[in-house]
């Protein structure tokens, strides 16, 4: 590890299972690209790979090693030779992979062949940034040891992509707690648009936009929380809530984003626009 | 939506695509219902997790969907809970030096000494776990010792601080920040990520707090 950008974790697919004990899942925070960038290497679905928001990670490989970028798009050099996302790319020993910044997207993941094999914690190498389980964030001169996940080899050498065009859609599942919202306030969720802030991590991102009027006051004895929930506090703007989630809250949830459309929110970045709308409408719209 | 031995109904509400909270009447209906989920899960639901008045159920949205869930969950019979005396029990023993006791013994309008009394006195059972990894609330406080959070809450709380708020008793397992008002420190420790499971204190777990070094430990 020679440059450790922006706040990059080492990052499986988590910890499920444990919340009744207060752990939370953790893992990717989009999920869907780290069992891309694995598949991609030959590795199971699961092995550990580097989370880098915003890119800015440079490596320096000791030995030779199979690689492969997903996630945000980020420009990316091995020895100062451009090479492409979702593809396997050899490295050979002692060559530096510089990673870059994206022009869209947030997250990007890099799998390596055989899997990051740091110690894992209660049955994951994940970081969990809330909970402090799992390893620490990295830091420059690190070193991070290849293990030997990989199972074989994959079928196809390149994963395309669809790019998105347009703005960002979230669909969304009114409640658990909606009753506790005046009915203008859902309208206003799936109408109007969000603006992810500055004041975002894997935790989750504060957003900004139309408050929601609460049609009750106080707050709920702590219940369990989901990925993808938008947690209303007093200030009656929302906190949509990723990988490391706390377990359990007191503000209310006025809807909960569908986890097929949880890999796109974790990829918002600040300054992107969310359009949220009801799951199973055609005009995304409640009433 | 009466269940079978005549308890009241709960609420089976909607928590995104994958999976149902679940809205008891009170704290005990809540710890039953979890205990019969967990003896019985009904087809396709996964992680269960049970706070304050709800039981979170995760589930496989290929296997099953929230109205037949509903259905499930309503027709389960809730047994009554085992007495905290017949699970396995933890003992903690406390060293009653925390720098919130005088304070607690003030707002419950006791002697300190009458606050350890009471403490020792109770039978607790793991309702939940929240806010930090094997962090356990135990329910079975002594009303008297229902005190509120302090205002400001502590940025450091040390690992095996055991303190009390609202209606709950509880050990932090590890160093955290915390606004429960602390009665005492424990050397038990309570927390191991190394171990299988990492904490003793599970939800249902029976647990009692003895006075350091006057017996009763185990």
């Amino acid at each position: 590890m020679v440059r450790a950008g922006y706040g990059a974790t080492v990052q499986d697919l988590g910890r499920p299972g444990l919340a009744a004990l207060g752990v939370g899942r953790s893992g990717a925070a989009d999920r869907g690209a780290l069992r891309l960038a694995n598949r991609l290497v030959g590795n199971p679905e699961d092995a550990a790979g580097l989370e880098m928001p915003l890119g800015g990670v440079e490596l320096a490989f000791r030995r030779a090693a199979t690689c492969a970028l997903a996630g945000a798009d980020c420009p990316a050099w091995v020895d100062g030779r451009p090479v492409g996302p979702r593809t396997p790319l050899a490295v050979p020993a002692g060559a530096r992979l510089r990673i870059g910044t994206p022009g869209r997207g947030l997250r990007a993941y890099l799998a390596v062949r055989g899997g990051l094999d740091v110690p894992a914690v209660l049955g994951s190498r994940a970081t969990d940034t809330l909970a402090g389980l799992g390893p620490q964030r990295l830091t420059a001169g690190q070193l991070l040891p290849v293990g030997t996940a990989a199972t074989g080899w994959p079928a196809a050498e390149h994963a395309p992509r669809r790019d998105r065009t347009g703005p960002l859609v979230l669909h969304v599942v009114p409640g658990p707690r909606d009753d506790w919202f005046t009915p203008a306030a859902l309208r206003t969720l799936c109408g109007e648009p969000y603006t992810v802030t500055a004041d975002s991590d894997r935790v989750g991102m504060r957003l900004d936009g139309p408050v929601l009027e609460r049609a009750r006051s106080g707050e709920l004895p702590s219940e369990g929380m989901v990925g993808g929930a938008l947690q209303v506090p007093p200030s009656g703007r929302p906190i949509l809530f990723l990988a490391d989630h706390p377990v359990t809250g007191g503000y209310p949830v006025i809807a909960v984003v569908r986890r097929a459309d949880l890999d796109a929110a974790a990829q918002a970045r600040p300054g992107d626009v969310l359009h949220f709308r009801l799951e199973g409408r055609p005009d995304g719209r409640p009433g | 939506m009466a269940t079978a031995d005549g308890t009241g109904a709960v609420r089976v509400l909607r928590c995104g695509s994958d999976a149902v909270l679940i809205e008891a009447e009170d704290a005990e209906q809540a710890q039953r219902l979890h205990a019969a989920l967990r003896d019985a899960p009904p087809t396709g639901t996964g992680e269960l997790v049970p706070a304050a008045r709800t039981v979170l159920v995760r589930y496989d949205p290929s296997a099953t969907d929230w109205q037949r869930l509903r259905a499930a969950v309503t027709a389960l019979p809730l047994r009554e809970a085992p007495p905290a005396s017949a699970a396995e029990t933890v003992v903690v023993p406390v060293r009653y030096d925390g720098p919130d006791l005088a304070e607690v013994a003030r707002l419950a309008g006791l002697t300190e000494r009458q606050v350890v009394e009471r403490h020792t006195a109770g039978h607790y059972r793991v309702a939940f776990c929240g806010f930090a990894p094997g962090f356990a609330y135990l329910t079975g406080l002594d009303p008297r010792l229902r005190v509120p959070r302090r205002a400001e809450p502590r940025t450091r709380v040390p690992a095996g601080a055991v303190a009390v708020a609202d209606e709950y008793t509880g050990v932090y397992p590890r160093t955290s920040p915390g606004g429960w008002q602390l009665l005492g420190t424990t050397d038990l420790p309570l927390w191991d990520a190394a171990a299988d499971p990492p904490t003793r204190l599970r939800p249902g777990t029976a647990v009692r707090f003895v006075v350091a070094g006057q017996g009763g430990e185990s």
